[in-house]
């Protein structure tokens, strides 16, 4: 059976895409360590507390209390990591037109139900789609806007006087806290899920994000020419 | 490998750009125009083998990447992590100084916003203090040192702000100080026009210590504080004199000043040496 190589992903977004795995990872981990001095939210419903942020035997499991000042030092250091990555990567997205592969329009939102659909076994056709679906089109996008939000939040909080607009703008520095915090499990949701698509994906697509390549099916109705094939085999 | 594959392998680089994704204007790679880049033809085994040899230089790149972050950051010396971190705190903070503005004021609540007050920070407050007994020396301000009583401080402007207090754990409160400007203080004892880069504040056991950068102790939210909710301080707030601003993290508001220093160097601050941002403010 011919087949052709796809190029998917360009050698730029997939050391972005890797680098950002350790550099949010150390994010989390040291927003933890000053979360830890003042673990005050929890989900609550109709007035009961039934989940808290974090149980006790989650920070003494990990290693967490008593740990501010080294989690502030690290998570003002790779803050500037972080973001640059993700500076860079939206740079690269805009110049190299890999945004046309990562965007949604109006009528994804249509067709990423259908996805949605799609993946609970509830439909069985996927709608036609490029790199990715419409589905992936507006989490990758989402993704993006939340690295923003987390941006903005964490300045809110760290700056509250200089940048007291800001900070209003935000509901005031306690809100601004809240955001940032909701964010972080934003994360931890959207990997989740990325984690558990890939491995329903399979093989071929995780090894797509590392060679950058994918096979696919040759189209029958032309005969690869027999003069490359004879060069190729 | 031969040389002679190589070369032939690389001919699967050349992709073509103008392949169409399915499904016209349903799909929305199309409606953006995304490209679609495709190598012509192989058949199986050639594929499988440039896969291959794609997979093998993909994983060995990355492996080694992965350790190298990894190791590199494990092994790293405690010292070289130290001054890396360290010195992004400090290059953050001359960001910070350089982008602030004194005319950038904090927010100020209205008085039914005012939270109960949480008494947090016993360092340099010891057992029993005798306020009457309390004296201020400021050093550094004028030609000599010069020695101030509460009534002296109390002479000068009486200033009222409702503003949140922010403790670097990550709570704050509202509440109502009532003090002098820092900056009204200079301006009566002081050359307002030549004055030193840092501030060193100090509690009379010396047991707790803090340094302010100029611009921040000279905002004029930044206030030598002696009340507090409109009650005159207690000893555990930092009675009879503290500063209170919402510049700076409740780690830098000492309570109970017994000597306050203008210098050019510099100063040592308690929570600094134990590895707190030395600037923790703005």
């Amino acid at each position: 059976m011919p087949k052709q190589l796809e190029k998917k992903h360009p050698l730029a977004i997939r050391w972005m895409h890797w680098l950002n795995f350790p550099l949010l990872a150390m994010m989390i981990w040291s927003g933890l360590l000053i979360y830890w001095a003042n673990a005050v939210y929890s989900l609550k419903l109709f007035g009961n507390e039934f989940f808290h942020f974090f149980p006790v035997g989650f920070y003494d499991f990990l290693g967490i209390p008593f740990r501010l000042a080294e989690g502030m030092q690290l998570h003002f250091f790779f803050m500037w990591l972080f973001v640059g990555n993700g500076v860079v990567y939206v740079l690269y997205t805009i110049f190299s037109g890999e945004w046309r592969a990562l965007v949604p329009v109006p009528s994804s939102f249509k067709r990423a139900t259908r996805v949605a659909l799609h993946d609970a076994h509830v439909v069985k056709e996927l709608p036609p789609q490029g790199k990715y679906n419409d589905a992936q089109r507006i989490a990758y996008t989402l993704v993006i806007l939340m690295g923003v939000g987390s941006v903005v939040t964490g300045l809110g909080i760290y700056k509250p006087t200089q940048l007291a607009w800001l900070t209003s703008l935000l509901g005031g520095y306690e809100w601004a806290r809240w955001e940032h915090f909701w964010l972080m499990i934003g994360y931890v949701a959207f990997f989740v899920v990325h984690i558990i698509q890939v491995v329903i994906a399979g093989w071929a697509n995780f090894r797509s994000m590392i060679t950058g390549y994918d096979t696919v099916e040759a189209k029958t109705s032309e005969p690869p020419a027999p003069n490359s094939q004879g060069e190729l085999a | 490998m031969s040389d002679d594959r190589d070369i032939k392998t690389d001919e699967v680089r050349e992709l073509s750009r103008n392949e169409k994704w399915p499904g016209g204007r349903e799909n929305t790679a199309n409606i953006l125009d995304e490209p679609r880049e495709l190598s012509e033809s192989l058949d199986d085994k050639t594929a499988n083998r440039e896969m291959f040899r794609r997979s093998r230089r993909g994983f060995l790149v990355g492996g080694a990447a992965a350790l190298i972050g990894i190791f590199g950051w494990r092994w790293m010396p405690d010292e070289t992590k130290y001054k890396l971190l360290r010195g992004t705190l400090e290059f953050n903070g001359w960001i910070s100084q350089n982008l602030y503005s004194p005319k950038r004021l904090a927010p100020e609540f209205p008085p039914e916003r005012i939270t109960p007050e949480r008494v947090n920070g016993m360092e340099g407050l010891g057992d029993g203090f005798d306020t009457s007994s309390w004296r201020l020396t400021v050093a550094g301000l004028s030609a000599s040192e010069i020695t101030l009583t509460l009534d002296d401080i109390e002479a000068l402007p009486r200033i009222e702000m409702i503003t949140e207090f922010k403790c670097i754990e990550g709570w704050s409160l509202i509440q109502k100080w009532t003090g002098v400007r820092f900056s009204d203080f200079v301006a009566k004892y002081g050359d307002p026009s030549r004055l030193t880069k840092y501030v060193s504040l100090i509690t009379p056991d010396e047991a707790y210590f803090v340094g302010w950068d100029i611009q921040s102790i000279m905002h004029p939210q930044t206030l030598l504080a002696y009340e507090l909710n409109g009650q005159p301080l207690t000893l555990e707030h930092g009675a009879p004199l503290r500063i209170a601003s919402p510049l700076k993290y409740g780690i830098k508001q000492i309570k109970r000043i017994g000597r306050i220093e203008f210098t050019d160097d510099r100063p040592k601050d308690y929570w600094g040496e134990q590895g707190y941002d030395w600037y923790s403010g703005h």
